[in-house]
C-alpha cells in the first residue's frame, strides 16, 4: 500500500503489514480476509478519512456488544453500520476502502496490548457478522481460502450421530430436522460453540453444522489478525515510527486517541482520594456497581477475585494511592482472614494491580463494557448491577440510593431493553439532579463527573453564604 | 527434588504451569520488554468447593462438610468425569480430595496441557449451568425445548436420582416453610407457587403420617407442574431447573480458565485439617468419606506402631496411605507414563521418517 500526498508520490512506508501480493481474494460477496496488504496508492486524506469511517463501525459494534445485544440484533446492527459508513456506489471502491481502512487501523491499534485486544475483538465481530450475510457459495469459498482441512461428514457417520445432532439443534431452538452438511472438528477449533453448548461433542470432536462454520472461519481469522498485529507492532517500533515521524506517525497517534475515550489508568489532574473519605465519596459519587461492592466488603470483610479487580482498579483510577489501598483492603480482610494471611495472599495482587509485581504493567480500571460482559458466579458481587441483579434486588438498591417513582421506572425500562449504560446514566442524572449528555461509559467517568457537579454545587453554596 | 524437599521442608506445594523460561530468572527476562516469560503447558484443572453450595445445604456451612452434604461433591465428580472422558475424549484424569472442603481435578492428557486460555474457558463454560451472582433469585435457567445431550445425560444418569434418593431427605429440603419457600420461588408462575404454598401450610399436621414430608411434597410439586393444564414451555423445564439448582456442580471458574493458576499438589497435607489430599477413584466415588481420610498425626502413629524401620523405602505400605498410593500409581501414573512414552516414540518415528524421506531425495 503506498501513501500519496495529493498527487505526489512518497515513499511507501506504510506498507506496514508487509506488502506484496495483489488485492487479496475478495470472496464472491466482497469479504476480504486481509491476508496481505494490497499494492495501492492511497491519498493521505483518504488514509485518514477511511480509517475514521471504519472506526465509526467498530465503535458502533463495541456499543452494541456492551448493551448485550443478541446475535440477530448484532447482525442487523453490523449490516447497517457497514452500509452507512463504508459503502460506495462502485463496488471496487468499497472493497478498496475496506482493505485500506483495515490496514491503516492495524497500524493504529498495533501499539499496545490493550489497543490490540480491542481492535482484534471488534474486527473479529465485524468479520463474523459480515460472513453470516454472505451466500453459502461464497462462505464455502472463504472456507477454502482459509485452507480449512475439514471434509463434510460421510453419510454412515452422520447416520450414527443423527439423533444427537437433532437433540442439540432442538436444544438451541432450531427445528428438529437436521441440516445435512456437518464437519467433524477437534473441539479446540471452535471454543465459542463449545462454551455455549451449541454443538454435539464426542471423544474430543465437535460436529459443526454448515450454518455454524462461521465459528471455524472466525477462529482462523482471529488467529491470523492477532499474529499480524504483533508483527506490525514490531515493524512499527523498529522502523516505521521513526521514518514516518513527520507524516504518518502523527495521524496514527491522533487516530488511536480520537475514539478510544480517555485513559483512566492515571487519575486525572492528580486528584487524590484519601482513606477516610471513601465512605463519604461512595454515598455521593460512586456508581452503583462500586457502591454495592464497598457495602459488601464492609459487611463480609471479603470480596472474591472479580470484585477485588473491578473495585480495586476503580479506586486506583479514582486516585487512591498504593499505600492507602493496602491499608484499606487490609483493614477489611484482616477481620476475616487475619492480617498475616492478608499479607501473604492478597497484598501481592494489590501491588500487582499498581504495577509493582509480576509483569509490572500498570493495569487500567475496567470500562463499563468489560464490566457488563463479566459473568459473576456464586458469591460474586462484581459485574454491572443493571445487568446482573435480579429486578427486585436492583429496585431495592436504587431505592436505597434515594431513587423512586418516575425516574426509577424509567431506569427499569432501560434495563428491560438491555440499555445498561443508559440506565446508569439515568441513575446519575436522578442522583445529581443534572443532565449528563455524554452518557456513562466508565465507572471512573461517573465518579469524576459526579465530583465535578458536586464541586460546582459546593461553590454555589459557599458564594451564597458569603454574600 | 527429594533432597530439595527434605532441605526446605515446605508445608505445602502448589503446582503451576511450565513456563517458557526459568521462573527464577523472570525478572531478568522482563527487562527485554517482549513477553518471553509465558506459560506454555499446564494441566487442565478444576476446583470445586462445598462452600459454594451454602444456599442449598442445611447440615453445614462454610468450610465444614459431613456425610450429608458430601454427595454434592460425588455428583460433581461423576458428571465432570463422564463428560471429560466421553465428550472431550480425555483419558488421564486424576481426582483428589482437597484436604478440607472440596475436590480438585487434574486432566493431564497432552492435549489438555496444551490448551490455551480461551479453550480452557470454553470447557469451563460448557460445564456451567449455574449463572448469576448473589443478586439474582433464579440462578439456573434452562431454555430451549430439549436439553443439550450432555445436560440431559447428567440429569437422567446422576442428578435426578441423587436429588430424589439422597438430598431431598438428607437436607430436608421441604421440611420447613423457609426451605420450601425457596424452592417455590424458582417457579415462574405465581399462581402455582402460592397454590402449593397454601396447601403445605394448611396440612402441616398431616406430616406425622408415615410418608416422608419431603418426598410427598416433591411429588405434589412435580405432578402439579407436569399435569396437562400447565404444559406451558417455561413450566415444563421448571422441575429440571429446581433439580439442577440443588445438585449441579458449581465450579470455581477462574481456576480452570487461566493457565497460570496454582493448585495444591496431590498428597499434600491440608494445613488446617492435617488431612492428606488423597486421590479419589471416580468409579467408586460413592464410597469416599472425607471424614475418614488419614491425617498426618494418624500416619505418624501408624509408622511408630509398625516399629522403627526408619528410612526404609516402603514404609508407606504399612500405613493407611497404602491404598491411595497404589491407586495413584496403577490407575493414573502408570497409564500416564505409558502414554507419554508412546507419544515421544511416535514423534521420534515421525521425525525419523521425515529425515529418511529427505535423504531419499
Amino acid at each position: 500500500m503506498e501513501i500519496v500526498r495529493s498527487h505526489r508520490q512518497l515513499a511507501a512506508a506504510a506498507a506496514a503489514a508487509g506488502g506484496g501480493g495483489g488485492v487479496d481474494g475478495g470472496g464472491a460477496g466482497g469479504l476480504p480476509t486481509y491476508r496481505t496488504a494490497p499494492q495501492l496508492e492511497v491519498r493521505l486524506e483518504e488514509f485518514e478519512l477511511f480509517a475514521i469511517d471504519r472506526l465509526r463501525v467498530l465503535k458502533g459494534i463495541a456499543d452494541g456488544l456492551s448493551r448485550g445485544k443478541r446475535p440477530e440484533e448484532m447482525e442487523k446492527l453490523v449490516n447497517e453500520l457497514w452500509k452507512v459508513h463504508m459503502r460506495h456506489q462502485d463496488p471496487a471502491e468499497t472493497l478498496n476502502k475496506d482493505i485500506i481502512s483495515h490496514f491503516v487501523l492495524r497500524l493504529v491499534y498495533c501499539r499496545t496490548e490493550e489497543l490490540r485486544k480491542w481492535f482484534l475483538s471488534m474486527e473479529t465481530t465485524l468479520f463474523r457478522y459480515r460472513f453470516r450475510l454472505e451466500s453459502p457459495e461464497s462462505q464455502r469459498m472463504l472456507m477454502s481460502e482459509f485452507q480449512l482441512p475439514y471434509k463434510a461428514l460421510p453419510h454412515s457417520e452422520f447416520e450414527a450421530v443423527k439423533d444427537k445432532l437433532s437433540q442439540v439443534a432442538r436444544s438451541i431452538g432450531q427445528s428438529a430436522t437436521v441440516e445435512s452438511v456437518f464437519f467433524k472438528v477437534p473441539f479446540e477449533e471452535v471454543p465459542d460453540l463449545v462454551a455455549s453448548r451449541r454443538v454435539f461433542l464426542s471423544k474430543g470432536y465437535t460436529y459443526v453444522a454448515m450454518s455454524q462454520v462461521v465459528s471455524l472461519v472466525v477462529t482462523q481469522f482471529r488467529c491470523n489478525i492477532s499474529k499480524a498485529l504483533v508483527l506490525t507492532n514490531r515493524k512499527w517500533m523498529a522502523t516505521i515510527k521513526e521514518q514516518e515521524k513527520d507524516r504518518l506517525t502523527p495521524i496514527v497517534e491522533a487516530l488511536s486517541n480520537a475514539y478510544f475515550g480517555p485513559d483512566y489508568s492515571q487519575p486525572k489532574d492528580a486528584v487524590e482520594i484519601s482513606l477516610k473519605d471513601i465512605d463519604q465519596l461512595a454515598r455521593t459519587s460512586f456508581p452503583l456497581c462500586m457502591h454495592h461492592m464497598l457495602e459488601k466488603l464492609r459487611e463480609n470483610h471479603h470480596l472474591k477475585h472479580g470484585g477485588r479487580m473491578q473495585f480495586g482498579l476503580f479506586l486506583k483510577g479514582a486516585g487512591l494511592k498504593l499505600e492507602d489501598a493496602l491499608a484499606f483492603w487490609r483493614a477489611e480482610f484482616s477481620q476475616k482472614v487475619g492480617s498475616e494471611r492478608f499479607d501473604k495472599e492478597y497484598a501481592y495482587s494489590i501491588r500487582h494491580n499498581y504495577g509493582k509485581e509480576g509483569k509490572r504493567t500498570d493495569y487500567t480500571p475496567y470500562s463499563c463494557q468489560k464490566i457488563i460482559s463479566a459473568t459473576p458466579g456464586v458469591g460474586d458481587h462484581h459485574g454491572c448491577p443493571y445487568r446482573h441483579f435480579g429486578e427486585e434486588n436492583l429496585r431495592a438498591a436504587l431505592n436505597k440510593m434515594g431513587i423512586s417513582g418516575h425516574p426509577l421506572e424509567e431506569i427499569m425500562d432501560k434495563v428491560k431493553n438491555r440499555h445498561y449504560q443508559l440506565a446508569c446514566t439515568l441513575t446519575f442524572e436522578a442522583a445529581h439532579g443534572v443532565s449528563c449528555d455524554t452518557g456513562i461509559n466508565h465507572p471512573n467517568q461517573y465518579f469524576s463527573e459526579s465530583q465535578k457537579v458536586l464541586k460546582v454545587k459546593n461553590q454555589a453554596v459557599q458564594s451564597q453564604a458569603t454574600t | 527434588m527429594e533432597s530439595s524437599i527434605k532441605e526446605k521442608c515446605p508445608f505445602k506445594i502448589d503446582i503451576g504451569p511450565v513456563y517458557s523460561v526459568d521462573p527464577a530468572k523472570r525478572h531478568a527476562y522482563a527487562q527485554s520488554g517482549n513477553n518471553v516469560f509465558v506459560p506454555v503447558e499446564r494441566e487442565l484443572i478444576f476446583d470445586i468447593d462445598i462452600s459454594d453450595y451454602d444456599d442449598v445445604r442445611y447440615c453445614c456451612s462454610g468450610a465444614d462438610v459431613c456425610k450429608d452434604c458430601w454427595p454434592l461433591m460425588t455428583i460433581a465428580i461423576k458428571i465432570l468425569d463422564a463428560s471429560l472422558r466421553d465428550d472431550f475424549g480425555f483419558n488421564h484424569i486424576l481426582w483428589a480430595y482437597s484436604g478440607r472442603r472440596g475436590v480438585h481435578c487434574w486432566v493431564c492428557d497432552s492435549r489438555a496441557r496444551k490448551l490455551n486460555n480461551e479453550q480452557r474457558a470454553a470447557i469451563a463454560d460448557y460445564f456451567r449451568v449455574y449463572k448469576g451472582g448473589e443478586n439474582t433469585m433464579k440462578k439456573v435457567s434452562l431454555t430451549g425445548p430439549v436439553l443439550h445431550p450432555f445436560l440431559a445425560r447428567s440429569y437422567t444418569d446422576v442428578l435426578k436420582c441423587f436429588f430424589e434418593d439422597k438430598l431431598l431427605l438428607s437436607q430436608q429440603l421441604f421440611a420447613s416453610e423457609e426451605r420450601y419457600r425457596k424452592i417455590l420461588d424458582l417457579i415462574p408462575d405465581e399462581n402455582i407457587a402460592s397454590e402449593l404454598h397454601d396447601r403445605w401450610q394448611g396440612n402441616r399436621r398431616s406430616s406425622i403420617s408415615k410418608e416422608d414430608v419431603n418426598a410427598t411434597r416433591w411429588e405434589q410439586l412435580k405432578t402439579t407442574l407436569q399435569s396437562g393444564k400447565h404444559k406451558a414451555q417455561g413450566l415444563r423445564r421448571c422441575v429440571e431447573e429446581i433439580v439442577f439448582s440443588y445438585t449441579y456442580p458449581r465450579l470455581d471458574m477462574e481456576v480452570s480458565k487461566h493457565m497460570n493458576h496454582l493448585l495444591k499438589a496431590p498428597f499434600c497435607i491440608h494445613p488446617k485439617t492435617g488431612r492428606v489430599c488423597v486421590p479419589i477413584d471416580p468409579n467408586n466415588c460413592d464410597d469416599f468419606d472425607p471424614t475418614t481420610v488419614p491425617t498426618l498425626s494418624q500416619l505418624l502413629g501408624e509408622l511408630n506402631a509398625a516399629g522403627l524401620h526408619s528410612n526404609s523405602e516402603n514404609d508407606w505400605e504399612r500405613t493407611s496411605l497404602e491404598k491411595p498410593i497404589r491407586f495413584f500409581r496403577t490407575a493414573f501414573l502408570q497409564p500416564m507414563l505409558k502414554a507419554c512414552k508412546e507419544e515421544l516414540e511416535s514423534a521420534y518415528n515421525a521425525k525419523l521418517q521425515q529425515s529418511k524421506n529427505s535423504l531419499a531425495w
